[in-house]
């Protein structure tokens, strides 16, 4: 077991040191750079020149490369050039509001989700297992684009919800800041939990289904055991394999998704950031960006290696 | 049954694609200034006098120019003609009351015709960039399955590094290194390489698990020993044993590739104006005013997700393990 967590956990480390070189790399050898998307087309060479000695641009790409290097292990990020702010300062507020909206998809879809998927799988049919069953495909043709696109117009049509953003502009309404939170949270968390729980229910069901016709579980029916005890607790346990294993792939989907619905939720989280960072060329914030989103991936990968070496003992050789 | 509908509605989107010039009533640059934001234009059969009448429609004023209202001028009728000059339909009037089956966009463009030449791009680019991955999976899975060993170690792990990033990101960044403004025709390619890339490992896996398992079969050895040489093998004997795989996993990749070219061009990384893509196109209902009082500009997310949903039922039964791998 611990053989096999220290490797999961090298490859996390991995996986952050990577993502992060990779964007810093790119971005430098990608055409156009920070001084000419400041100035305009109008400056002189010797203006951008002037700029780039400023930010240290006109260094060979190694020796800037190794000096970000060294600097990121003592969690100095360097200073982002359109904000004129250190990167330390800007990123971690966007990443958390990243993960408010990721971790509350994910949670609301795993409570829903996962029991939903029971149920369907567990039963033979009817009015309600066909209706979820139908809703999940429905929903699984929503990717979180359209979801947020779709409760945006309801919102705005019925003025229930707030359309955008993470606070309202004249601070806390009746019911304090939390509230005002929440309200804000509704459309974007519900645009990127609802494809995610279809896509749960429909993978439970599944598994469900699959063990619910092994013999075991006829035999611990056989047996006198109430139904509800036996899907619960001895079907249910063998079934959560599927979904533990995906659990790492979801991040990447997660944000991938809140990308999205970022940009249509004017929620102001990392996608936003990384995308103005990326279109400014702005260096430094880049790679803090795709830092800190590296270590959500990291963290889940992690996460899901445990959840899964937890269900299922076979996956720790 | 839900087969057969899906069927129905990826073949049809098929279809207005490849029909487009001829039913589209307008080209994707037309403007008409005094119909910005106008609503859809309603296909008539019954006149206010309450007579039966071959279909007709009725010109849009406007009412107000501030709010970009309209109301429906009733006192002229305005007749469709049919199957003229190369057009399947369009207004007999086309100056005063153009036919605008889905409304018009803020530069008075009729939706209904973008959202025509719009599939072209986003199906178009969509297929071709599944069929890139599948390329590009196909031959790293087969080579990591046949030789077996370091590259296989080398290849899987590199694949399953690009398994875990998110695919969006991985697209955005790929995209906002190029430059900004290029030609339609470069970006086209250009998303359709950085699709396939991101799509690749998603072809990768399965190929190479189906390719390992084949190689050690009874035929594979018989092959190899009548005298086929590596790339015979593979190429003729052990890639076409992955085809059901193959086939199931590009008609996965097509919904994602569609939604991943709408995120690229809403955020403004896709394709220039005037060119209709559906993202390009969603831009347009990016305000919240827009949203909220022009509906039908949101007619390219209905588009899309009736695609992606035929397309999803088309799948139904052919693969068992219901697309919890898919990239976005």
């Amino acid at each position: 077991m611990l053989p096999y967590l220290l490797r999961r956990l090298v490859f996390a480390a991995f996986l952050v040191f990577a993502v992060s070189s990779a964007s810093l790399l790119l971005i430098r050898l990608a055409p156009g750079d920070y001084a000419i998307g400041t100035l305009g087309i109008g400056a002189s060479e010797q203006e951008r020149e002037q700029v780039r000695a400023r930010y240290g641009l006109d260094r060979p790409l190694a020796a800037q490369y190794w000096d970000w290097l060294t600097r990121a292990a003592r969690l100095d990020f360097g200073r982002s050039l359109a904000y004129d702010r250190p990167v330390i300062d800007l990123v971690p507020e966007r990443a958390a509001n990243t993960a408010i909206l990721a971790l509350s998809a994910l949670l609301l879809a795993t409570l829903l989700g996962l029991p939903l998927g029971i149920m369907t799988g567990t039963r033979r049919g009817g009015a309600l297992v066909g209706a979820v069953r139908a809703a999940s495909v429905l929903l699984l043709s929503m990717p979180p684009l359209l979801t947020s696109l779709f409760l945006v117009f309801l919102a705005a049509r019925t003025g229930w919800l707030p359309i955008g953003g993470m606070r309202s502009l004249d601070g806390a309404e009746a019911g304090g800041a939390a509230l005002d939170l929440l309200r804000h949270m509704v459309v974007p968390v519900f645009a990127l939990a609802m494809p995610l729980t279809a896509m749960f229910e429909r993978l439970q069901a599944q598994a469900m289904s699959e063990v619910v016709g092994q013999p075991y579980v006829l035999a611990t029916l056989a047996r006198g055991v109430p139904r509800a005890r036996v899907v619960w607790r001895d079907a249910l346990k063998a079934a959560l394999r599927p979904v533990a294993s995906i659990y790492g792939i979801v991040v990447g989907t997660l944000l991938s998704g809140s990308f999205a619905v970022e940009i249509v939720t004017a929620w102001p989280g990392l996608g936003r950031l990384m995308l103005d960072a990326l279109r400014a060329r702005d260096v430094y914030l880049v790679a803090g960006c795709a830092a800190a989103g590296s270590v959500f991936l990291a963290a889940g990968t992690l996460l899901s290696d445990a959840a899964l070496a937890a269900v299922d003992p076979r996956s720790r050789e | 049954m839900t087969r057969r509908f899906g069927a129905w509605v990826v073949a049809f989107a098929a279809l207005a694609a490849l029909t487009a010039p001829v039913v589209a009533p307008h080209a994707i640059d037309e403007q008409f200034s005094g119909l910005l934001n106008a609503p859809p234009t309603l296909v008539r059969v019954r006149d206010d006098a309450g007579r039966w009448r071959t279909p007709f429609i009725y010109s849009w004023t406007r009412v107000s120019q501030l709010e970009q209202r309209y109301e429906e001028d009733r006192r002229a009728t305005v007749p469709l003609v049919w199957l003229t000059a190369g057009q399947l339909v369009r207004s007999a009037d086309e100056a005063r009351a153009p036919l605008l089956l889905l409304g018009a966009d803020s530069y008075g463009r009729d939706v209904f015709s973008r959202l025509l030449y719009g599939a072209r791009i986003s199906l178009g680019l969509s297929l071709l960039a599944a069929i890139g991955a599948t390329i590009v999976g196909a031959i790293v899975g087969g080579l990591a399955g046949y030789i077996g060993g370091a590259v296989d170690d080398l290849l899987m792990r590199a694949s399953d590094f690009v398994l875990v990033l998110p695919a969006m990101y991985v697209a955005l960044a790929l995209r906002s290194i190029m430059p900004l403004v290029l030609a339609s025709g470069t970006i086209f390619l250009l998303l359709a390489g950085i699709f396939s890339i991101v799509g690749a490992p998603f072809i990768t896996r399965g190929v190479r698990a189906i390719v390992r398992a084949e190689r050690q079969l009874d035929y594979a050895a018989a092959a190899a020993s009548l005298g086929a040489g590596h790339v015979r093998l593979l190429g003729r004997h052990l890639l076409p044993a992955a085809r059901g795989f193959i086939v199931v996993q590009l008609t996965m990749l097509v919904p994602a590739f569609i939604v991943a070219e709408a995120t690229l061009s809403y955020v403004g990384l896709g394709f220039p104006e005037p060119v209709a893509s559906w993202g390009t196109m969603l831009q347009d209902a990016a305000s919240i005013r827009a949203l909220a009082d022009f509906p039908w500009l949101l007619s390219p997310a209905a588009a899309m997700f009736l695609v992606v949903l035929g397309l999803n039922l088309l799948l139904q039964g052919r693969s068992h393990d219901l697309r919890y791998d898919r990239p976005l």
